[in-house]
């Protein structure tokens, strides 16, 4: 069976939809010639040619507002901002302009926009290249927030994302370039759903883009001792698909939340919120595994322990299943 | 320096406007329906300030009375499906671009008739119908805006403009988007509304290296400093940028300056300006110099006065109209935050 990596997938959503769409541009830095510093987009500007695959200026915040004003004009923008840390610069122009303006304009037009970066640690880029900006945006209505777990819904992702008639966050882990997965089966992952990546019965684990992949070993140590652990990629933040996490709290009756981030301000604090408004007497228990409340650290050492890995998570789950762990040397 | 252009555009832009007045094929009357698009702006703006103390206008505006010469003067040098950004002083540069005052009235009014349907007031006004991609309330988010639009007009044959005050020269908005503009040769027309004070400070004290317009010069855009009280002036300006902008010789900036006859916003009195800077500005008044020079070029008297009582009528049918529209109602309006 054929297997896809993941930044392969990235760049053939890219290819397909510029090819499918000629209202498609995409732009950024060291995204054409150079293609990408995470080599995700190599030849798409040979192919496409320079008006529709373009470097920029290193001007995040006019990249964005560019893209904005395009995209109400007419065109499609696809744009990379290279690390999710530097969605601090264009702020004003997704905040206040791409995501109000269906609403505020009475809809007068739609903001058809992408803005995919690389997000996430673990790669000890330190403090200003390694975090995750979804939970930055998540309380502003009007934009969607996006992420895969592995190939295949990275590639139908990003074409659900670049189809949408509204802006979109695409968030890419840096720690997921190099994964090599199974082939789509569909041609597009519908935007605003979750996926349950592994079926159990005794907690659910909700977690995001690298961090579904640590679910999912946990799940796999837990098997010795006797847990049987669901892992949800909630593959979306905004909106955030809480029916299917309540689904599967039906069946659990408890609920970890994994969150590459901290826990308070985070999507998992939020997404624990509404399920337990939702559903309080379906729990027995909830809570949130997250970062401590630094900013990333660099020193490997560091780093690894402020990230909530996979001997973290299922430590964590022991402990509040009461299980003294007949794994625990491994 | 700073004085000469506090006191406005300098004997030789003055002159320089005059002897280019003639165009041919351009009659009195084409000015005259400059003029009164001129005072249909400030009419609208009297009644905005009327309707605002009245309680019918809520939260906050920024008039732009005085400073009517610059998106007329500008907007005539356009097509209709060209593009326009705005900002939160931003209803002259929707009337000049042809919304309908009624619709913009309502929306002042927070009515569903509003051009926005009343989601948006006096800051962010959109009118895609008539080219006006949107007016933005944080300063200098126009510039982006129409520097994104200027990306689309270039592959479909259109010119993009963007307003923008004085303070917003001093946002990276500002450097980042002329330098984009100018890297890609866009089709974009810069339009700095310098009217002197970024809210209640004088700009000269917070903007380093004297004028705005020769800051083009570092990203080896034409610039041209502009009387923005002047419709002649300004309208010579934007044809020739315009002009520019669409045979792909790529940008321009326009620093034309002017004065606002308000305060900054509603709250604003306009204490901090000194009242002889004020009444020398004044003095000069777009409307009254543009009546002069309509009345040089031999128009009579009851030919502009007829004007003026049409664009009276007009106003009054707008506001009565918005006043008699609908609110909005929430069980029905309030919308969504995606498109479907």
């Amino acid at each position: 069976m054929s297997e896809l990596e993941f930044r392969t997938a990235i760049r053939s959503a890219l290819d397909e939809e510029i090819e499918r769409d000629p209202s498609v541009v995409f732009f950024g830095e060291d995204v054409a010639l150079a293609g990408g510093v995470f080599m995700t987009t190599p030849g798409l500007h040979d192919k496409h040619g320079n008006e529709r695959v373009f470097d920029t200026p290193i001007s995040e915040l006019a990249m964005a507002g560019a893209a904005f004003g395009a995209a109400v004009t007419g065109l499609r923008p696809v744009i990379e901002i290279m690390f999710g840390d530097f969605m601090a610069l264009p702020m004003d122009s997704l905040v206040n302009q791409a995501a109000k303006y269906w609403y505020v304009s009475n809809e007068q037009s739609s903001v058809p926009l992408v803005v995919r970066s690389a997000v996430g640690a673990g790669g000890r880029f330190g403090a200003m290249h390694s975090q995750i900006h979804g939970s930055w945006f998540q309380g502003v209505p009007g934009i969607k927030i996006v992420g895969p777990s592995n190939p295949a819904d990275a590639k139908g992702l990003l074409k659900s994302a670049i189809r949408d008639d509204n802006p979109v966050i695409f968030l890419e882990h840096k720690r997921l370039y190099s994964m090599k997965g199974p082939e789509p089966t569909e041609e597009i992952v519908p935007l605003g759903t979750a996926a349950v990546a592994r079926e159990g019965r005794d907690v659910t684990i909700v977690a995001a883009l690298r961090g579904v992949r640590d679910a999912l070993e946990a799940a796999e140590a837990l098997v010795a001792d006797d847990i049987d652990a669901e892992v949800v990629d909630i593959r979306s933040l905004r909106p955030l698909d809480h029916e299917t996490v309540l689904g599967s709290v039906a069946r659990t009756n408890r609920l970890l939340v994994v969150e590459e981030g901290t826990r308070v301000g985070g999507w998992g604090a939020n997404l624990l919120g509404i399920v337990t408004a939702e559903a309080l007497d379906e729990l027995d228990d909830a809570w949130i595994v997250a970062t401590d409340d630094t900013p990333a650290p660099y020193s490997p050492t560091l780093e690894d322990a402020w990230l909530p890995g996979p001997a973290t998570i299922a430590a964590a789950v022991r402990e509040r299943l009461g299980v003294t762990g007949a794994s625990s040397s491994s | 320096m700073a004085d000469a252009q506090i006191d406005g555009a300098t004997e030789a832009q003055t002159e320089r406007a005059h002897e280019q007045k003639d165009r041919p094929g351009e009659s009195a009357h084409d000015y005259l329906e400059r003029y009164a698009r001129m005072r249909l702006i400030r009419l609208f703006e009297q009644e905005i300030q009327r309707l605002f103390l009245k309680g019918e206008v809520h939260g906050t505006t920024h008039l732009s009375a005085g400073q009517e010469a610059v998106p007329v003067g500008l907007c005539s040098a356009l097509r209709p499906d060209d593009y326009v950004t705005g900002t939160y002083r931003g209803h002259g540069h929707a009337l000049a671009k042809g919304t309908d005052p009624e619709a913009l009235a309502a929306e002042m009014l927070g009515r569903a008739t509003g051009v926005c349907g009343g989601r948006a007031g006096s800051m962010n006004v959109v009118d895609l119908a008539h080219g006006l991609v949107g007016c933005f309330g944080i300063v200098g988010g126009s510039i982006a805006a129409g520097t994104g639009a200027a990306m689309s007009a270039q592959r479909q044959g259109r010119v993009a403009v963007a307003f923008f005050g004085d303070g917003a020269s001093n946002q990276g908005y500002f450097h980042e988007c002329l330098n984009w503009a100018q890297v890609f040769s866009l089709p974009a027309v810069f339009v700095c509304e310098n009217n002197f004070y970024g809210e209640f400070t004088p700009m000269v004290s917070v903007t380093a290296g004297g004028e705005i317009g020769i800051r083009a010069a570092a990203f080896g855009m034409p610039s041209q400093v502009v009387d923005g009280n002047d419709l002649w002036a300004v309208r010579e300006a934007a044809l020739e940028a315009v002009a520019r902008a669409r045979t792909g010789e790529g940008p321009t900036l326009l620093e034309c300056q002017t004065y606002r006859h308000y305060g900054h916003s509603k709250s604003d009195p306009g204490k901090y300006r000194p009242p002889d800077e004020v009444d020398r500005w004044l003095a000069r008044d777009p409307l009254d110099l543009a009546k002069a020079r309509l009345v040089e070029l031999g128009l009579r008297e009851d030919e502009l006065a007829a004007t003026d009582a049409d664009i009276d009528a007009q106003m009054d049918r707008a506001i009565q109209a918005a006043l008699a529209a609908p609110y909005p109602d929430p069980a029905r309006d309030s919308g969504s935050e995606f498109k479907a």
